[in-house]
């Protein structure tokens, strides 16, 4: 790993030093977990667990999502409460590849046919079902159905300059929108019972350790070639323009930028991504149900992002993380209050860490220097607004 | 001859209850018929309460009406069937139709007599029967439609007599109706029966149609329900006069069904048109002021059902104040709170405000239990105007629809009219400038969002009245209040209206031809285009205050 | 290459302490038998589902003092799954994997089941699952102690049929669109037209969830029954919707005389929150009442109100099915001697326990439960009469004679069968 020191593509990385500290703790646990899982024996105080290795490989999947909203909100001003739908459509585009490679191993023994289908008395496959026992299919599907929402909502809404809380409501009716339509049997998706009961993946068993440790690799894999996606898109002009849409469109606009194609590019990115973390979530959780449109969801989400730290995407990865291990912890610790105690972590975070963990680390240097020199530049550091 | 006395001791009925003298003459088989009350088989007890009601006897009455208030009792020691009243502490017994005082028993002693819902139609009927002659209208009208359902050939003569003597306008039509089935039923001609059948083809309530549409009915061999093809004919073509009828009377039950929800998403999101349309709070939390309206609604009731049961009608009435006060107090001590602090950055406004509806649906959670609450509605709430041809309007929908209206009123009033109006305000418009002219900006802020938040609580009030009370009351609403003032127009209570009302209308309109869940999903969809085309809502504010 | 060592150093650390806090509660005191409580306590299902934590800690509270099973004390462990299907899965390997319980007894909508059903298949743990379901399913690891679809609705619509029911022949079956609803109609439509009921006398009518405005369901409704034959409407309406439902029921004055309610979701729970003055006569069918008149049922009311400190509380059915899975768990791993998950659901077959409404529910090889069926009608103090059961006990169908692609399955877990869904014995 000697990017940091070589002059080739990864330059944009240099000044990046979160970024490293980031991706070199990605690759560490690339190289730790599966050790500690498969070579460790169970016996050891070191051996991981597989499930714990399959709860990692979850909030990476949550990781990579909260990296996406970041960056159409932290760099481009983009607030989606819809982003759980680009989420869980990958997340369905998986999961009927799962269902279909059951084969005849469902309780009714049809061997094209899911279950659900079977007893609500379906005689054929859905023509949008064809296909999806084909991996590579899936695939494409993972990427195509979120990308091709999201430029088609973008295309709209962008073009018609939706913007600020209005864009955000409508992301949110977007993803509600769905979330009753998947609900609804007719629809072919296994209504509120989802998708479940997944046996295999690419013929390997998917309950299996060696299964668990390679999905939570490709999660990784996953998680960081989307980071350097990112971190090179806002790095470069491209980025720089984002920037400038976020803190003043009209600006922008006025200088000759085509304001709704950089808007348009970045946000269908970022629903590709969203796939991309939902069709890796699925194998790994075994369901997925109408429940992850839910608008509670996307806003959840953006509460990840803004507790590690708008605008610097390791810190969305890193918020995403945080809270869902609070999640595990306290519903297991404190069943009753743990609401409590996550309620009040997002309001304490807004209160006294506006720009999140990782924001908060150099402006709390910046505040102790300008303490000590009683100079004026942590007033403004700190005094910016965004919107 | 007979029907002549029966009628006549029915008239007297009422009277022989009330005072316990005892009665002279006493059927035998009255007494074992009512002994049959407390057999185990529905259809014996049918028996015996139709051969009760045709025997006539004094107290009968009083019998089938003690067995539907549930007073009736098998003794286990012997058997034997009694009304038992509750004292204190254990029960005293009757003999069920001369009234004679039989002992006391505790109520581990005693077996309630069954009764189902057949059961309480054959006693309605029977009863329906004897009161036709009742002296208080009401009662001939409950009688008369009791009798229109299941009429026996022997009411035909009743029914005529009834009629000819009936002075009250209110009645005459609902005897005459239940005559005209009578007829019907038991009509002796084919002619006769035809001409029933127009006299019913006047009205257009759904039972009529249900009555008429029934004897068109095909068995599984072909044949009509009715035989006589002269009566089917008549009964299409009063169908047909009254489906041409009811048209338009569907069309407005239809239209209030559409404004009554509305009104709800009015309600819902005219708190949230102050707090996020007028001050720009993203404000997650507002479901929860609904959600503390409804349970202060349910406090209120409570307390007064255990001290002071009287006003009950009136706790409603009390809890609206109450509900504004409470939910709007919480509203100024967040905002004191937690909102001063992040003006200028309202989307991070969205996360502690999440943070919050989390924290309160949980307190609530815990101070009330997770279950849902009973809100009962006043006797002023309950029940409907029935228009022609069956549709309803529900007292409780239309008061919501007229407190909606008010609330919004006086908040146009309270926003334009008053001096607190002007400072709010000034204040959204330009703060600074506000303040240099010596208003408490601080003050006027905690102000507006308290009183949205307690219209908010005040929506909970009515919403109680027609929803859960549970924990997860806001969360069923928040979406909703949202898409209605953003589709409305962020910042315009007029908006907010047309907003509620379009949505609310077109839903009902939509779930009529596709289903409710198919209808949502549509307006969602619709919502979304809309803004594409008015990407600030119907009413959008005009001006560089918009863009900042 | 110094600042990716440091980094290594950042990672190992933090996992290894994991790693070690993970083994750690692991290795913990095995002094203690250890019950898992997996039921939401917040989100849209804690509105049922805590009812039901607090039941399992009653009984475990009760057990504890008569001095624990097999000479040792029972142990509570309770998470939250917090409504979210994927948590749920989540949790129960916590339960299982981390805390190393013994049976957990959890769930209540069926996609809480099925998101957990792989995870106690691949660990070979035992849930039982205390709720009304649609059937369809029979796995070695889950024992259903509510009711199937053929101890419910079956018996409900024949009761509304029959002469005491009033001679329904028009039908309006209404439900919340999920697979209970959808799987249950299903069934009585297949059910019905055996009967020889019409497709035009069935009416089928979907909501989604929290569904709160029935002024136009309850309008259609009545504009169906108003066609000339005695109409009943069977709902599969889930939980939180039934309160307006209800009201509006009332408030458009729809009489249970003329178009019966009946109900397979409505329990006490459901109608405490409701004035159930204009609902009398509507009914439900259940395999529990709280009116039921029993010394062992009169006993559990003055048990519950008193652990939960409230006169006003109610019982329901799924905390009677509760009641019944967790005596038969004691009873089947005292038989066992262990509670080795093996062992145990050997034991368990056959387990017979008298039920709280007096009679003897027993378990059957099948994972369902043989049950009384009770059709009860609401009364105006929010309780049921029962106005109709069957003679006698009766089984849990796992899968439904009227669906034909079930009809051909059995589920049998006994030698030669040892399988859930098979057509023949697998001779294991």
């Amino acid at each position: 790993m000697s990017m940091t020191q070589s002059n080739g593509p990864f330059s944009f990385l240099y000044a990046d030093k979160g970024g490293q500290i980031f991706l070199a703790i990605l690759f560490g646990a690339a190289v730790l977990v599966p050790i500690l899982n498969l070579v460790l024996p169970a016996s050891s105080v070191f051996h991981m667990p597989t499930w714990v290795v399959s709860l990692l490989g979850k909030y990476l999947c949550f990781a990579l999502l909260a990296l996406s909203v970041d960056l159409i909100w932290g760099f481009c001003g983009i607030l989606s409460l819809g982003h759980g739908a680009f989420f869980a459509l990958g997340g369905y585009a998986m999961g009927m590849y799962l269902m279909r490679q059951i084969g005849d191993r469902g309780v009714y023994g049809n061997a094209t046919l899911p279950d659900f289908m079977v007893f609500l008395n379906w005689k054929e496959l859905p023509w949008y079902w064809h296909g999806f026992d084909n991996f590579a299919f899936a695939m494409v599907m993972v990427l195509l159905v979120p990308g091709l929402l999201g430029f088609v909502f973008g295309w709209l809404t962008f073009r018609s300059r939706v913007t600020g809380v209005y864009l955000s409501i409508i992301s949110q009716a977007m993803t509600y929108a769905l979330l009753l339509a998947f609900f609804r049997n007719d629809m072919g998706f296994g209504g509120n019972n989802g998708l479940t009961d997944f046996k295999d993946i690419l013929g390997f068993d998917i309950q299996a350790n060696g299964t668990r440790v390679s999905l939570f690799l490709a999660s990784i894999v996953a998680l960081a070639s989307c980071y350097l996606i990112c971190r090179y898109i806002v790095s470069s002009k491209l980025g720089r323009v984002l920037i400038g849409i976020r803190d003043a469109e009209n600006r922008v606009r006025f200088l000759g930028y085509r304001v709704e194609h950089y808007k348009l590019f970045v946000f269908t990115l970022s629903s590709l991504m969203a796939g991309v973390a939902g069709a890796l979530y699925v194998p790994q959780v075994g369901i997925i149900n109408p429940s992850e449109f839910s608008p509670a969801n996307s806003i959840e989400i953006v509460i990840w992002v803004a507790i590690g730290g708008r605008g610097s995407l390791y810190g969305a990865a890193l918020g995403a993380i945080l809270v869902n291990y609070g999640k595990t912890y306290f519903t297991g610790a404190l069943p009753e209050a743990w609401l409590f105690v996550l309620g009040g972590l997002f309001v304490a975070v807004t209160l006294f860490l506006p720009k999140g963990i990782v924001g908060t680390v150099p402006s709390f240097k910046a505040m102790t220097r300008s303490r000590n020199s009683r100079s004026e530049t942590a007033k403004t550091a700190t005094g910016e607004t965004d919107g | 001859m007979f029907e002549k006395l029966s009628g006549l001791l029915a008239a007297f009925a009422c009277i022989c209850v009330l005072s316990t003298s005892p009665v002279v003459a006493q059927d035998s088989k009255a007494v074992d018929l009512v002994q049959d009350l407390g057999s185990r088989s529905y259809s014996k007890i049918i028996k015996a309460v139709n051969g009760l009601a045709a025997t006539g006897v004094n107290g009968v009455e009083g019998v089938l009406n003690a067995y539907l208030s549930r007073n009736l009792f098998v003794r286990k020691s012997d058997k034997r069937v009694v009304f038992a009243k509750k004292t204190d502490s254990q029960y005293r017994l009757f003999a069920p139709l001369t009234r004679q005082s039989l002992g006391t028993a505790k109520r581990s002693d005693l077996t309630k007599l069954r009764l189902n819902n057949r059961l309480r139609r054959t006693l309605r009927a029977a009863l329906g029967g004897l009161t036709l002659r009742s002296s208080d209208p009401a009662q001939r009208i409950k009688a008369a439609n009791v009798v229109f359902k299941a009429p026996k050939a022997s009411q035909v003569s009743i029914l005529k007599k009834v009629l000819a003597a009936e002075k009250d306008e209110n009645v005459r039509p609902v005897i005459e109706r239940s005559l005209a089935a009578a007829v019907l039923a038991h009509g002796a001609t084919s002619k006769a029966r035809a001409e029933a059948v127009i006299v019913l083809g006047t009205y257009s309530d759904p039972d009529v149609s249900a009555r008429l549409k029934s004897l068109l009915i095909k068995d599984s061999a072909g044949r009509f329900a009715e035989k006589e093809p002269l009566v089917r004919e008549a009964a299409q073509k009063a169908l047909d006069e009254i489906a041409e009828r009811v048209a338009i009377w569907d069309f407005i039950g239809k239209l209030f069904q559409g404004v009554s929800l509305g009104s709800v998403l009015l309600l819902a999101a005219i708190g949230l048109a102050i707090t996020f349309g007028v001050m720009g709070v993203i404000n997650m939390a507002h479901g929860e002021m609904v959600m503390i309206g409804a349970y202060t609604t349910f406090v209120i009731q409570e307390i007064i059902r255990t001290s002071a049961p009287a006003f009950f009608d009136v706790s409603v009435i009390i809890a609206i104040p109450m509900a504004f006060l409470v939910a709007g107090a919480f509203g100024v001590a967040i905002e004191r709170g937690i909102i001063r602090y992040l003006y200028g950055r309202p989307l991070e406004t969205l996360l502690a405000t999440w943070g919050l509806s989390l924290i309160l649906q949980q307190m609530v959670r815990t101070i009330f239990g997770p279950t849902n609450r009973e809100v009962g509605n006043p006797s002023w709430m309950t029940g409907a105007i029935e228009l022609d041809g069956g549709a309803l309007l529900t007292y409780n929908r239309i008061w919501i629809i007229v407190f909606s209206v008010v609330v919004l009123v006086l908040l146009a009033l309270v926003l334009k009219k008053t001096a607190f109006g002007l400072q709010m305000r000034a204040v959204t418009q330009n703060r600074r400038m506000a303040s240099a002219m010596g208003i408490r900006t601080g003050w006027v802020d905690a102000m507006t969002f308290g009183l949205g938040s307690g219209v908010a609580g005040v929506a909970g009030v009515a919403l109680s009245q027609i929803d859960n009370v549970s924990p997860n009351l806001g969360q069923a609403y928040i979406v909703d209040s949202f898409m209605v003032v953003v589709f409305g127009g962020v910042g315009n209570l007029l908006g907010t209206l047309f907003g509620a009302l379009t949505l609310g209308v077109a839903n009902k309109f939509l779930e009529a031809w596709s289903g409710a869940v198919l209808a949502k999903i549509f307006i969602l969809v619709a919502v979304i285009l809309f803004i594409q085309k008015r990407p600030s809502g119907i009413f959008a504010l005009k001006g560089r205050a918009v863009d900042s | 290459m110094l600042k990716l060592s440091k980094a290594i150093r950042r990672i190992v650390v933090p996992i290894a302490a994991a790693g070690a806090l993970v083994s750690a509660t692991a290795v913990q005191a095995a002094d203690t038998i250890k019950v898992g409580v997996l039921h939401s306590l917040s989100g849209t299902m804690a509105i049922s589902e805590t009812t039901l934590k607090d039941t399992m800690l009653m009984l475990i509270d009760e057990q504890n003092k008569k001095g624990g099973l097999l000479g040792k004390k029972l142990e509570a462990v309770v998470v939250d799954p917090a409504s979210n299907w994927p948590l749920f899965a989540e949790k129960a390997r916590d339960l299982i994997q981390n805390k190393k319980v013994d049976v957990v007894f959890g769930c209540w909508t069926s996609v809480s089941r099925k998101s957990v059903l792989p995870v106690f298949e691949e660990l070979n743990s035992m849930l039982f699952y205390p709720v009304q379901y649609e059937g369809e399913e029979s796995s070695r690891n889950v024992f259903y102690t509510g009711a199937a679809p053929n101890q419910q609705a079956i018996p409900a619509v024949e009761y509304l049929m029959g002469e005491d029911g009033g001679s329904a022949k028009r039908w309006v079956l209404l439900g919340t669109d999920y697979v209970y609803p959808r799987t249950t109609n299903k069934i009585l439509r297949a059910f019905l037209k055996a009967k020889g009921v019409k497709e035009s006398d069935i009416m089928e009518k979907y909501t989604p969830f929290g569904h709160s405005d029935w002024q136009t369901i309850v309008a259609d409704v009545k504009k169906f029954a108003s066609a000339g034959k005695k109409t009943a409407v069977v709902s599969t309406i889930n939980g939180d919707a039934n309160v307006p439902f209800y009201k509006e029921l009332g408030n458009q004055g729809i009489k249970a005389e003329d178009i019966p309610v009946v109900a397979f979701s409505v329990g006490e729970e459901e109608l405490s929150g409701i004035d159930t003055k204009p609902l009398v006569g509507h009914l439900a069918a259940w395999n529990y009442f709280m009116s039921v008149e029993s010394p062992e049922n009169k006993d559990f009311i003055a048990k519950w109100q008193k652990f939960i400190k409230s006169k006003k509380r109610v019982t329901n059915d799924p905390m009677e099915a509760h009641y019944i899975g967790f005596k038969m768990w004691t009873q089947a791993v005292k038989q066992a001697g262990t509670t080795n998950v093996d062992a145990v659901r050997q034991a368990m077959y056959g387990q017979k326990v008298k039920s709280l409404t007096g009679t003897v529910a027993e378990m059957h090889p099948n994972h369902h439960l043989s049950k009384p069926v009770l059709i009860g009608e609401i009364q105006d103090n929010g309780q049921f009469e029962t106005v109709w059961k069957t003679k006698g006990p009766v089984v849990g169908d796992a899968w439904s004679n009227y669906i034909p692609e079930s009809a051909k399955l059995t589920a049998n877990w006994k030698f030669p069968w040892v399988c859930g869904n098979c057509q023949k014995p697998k001779h294991f």
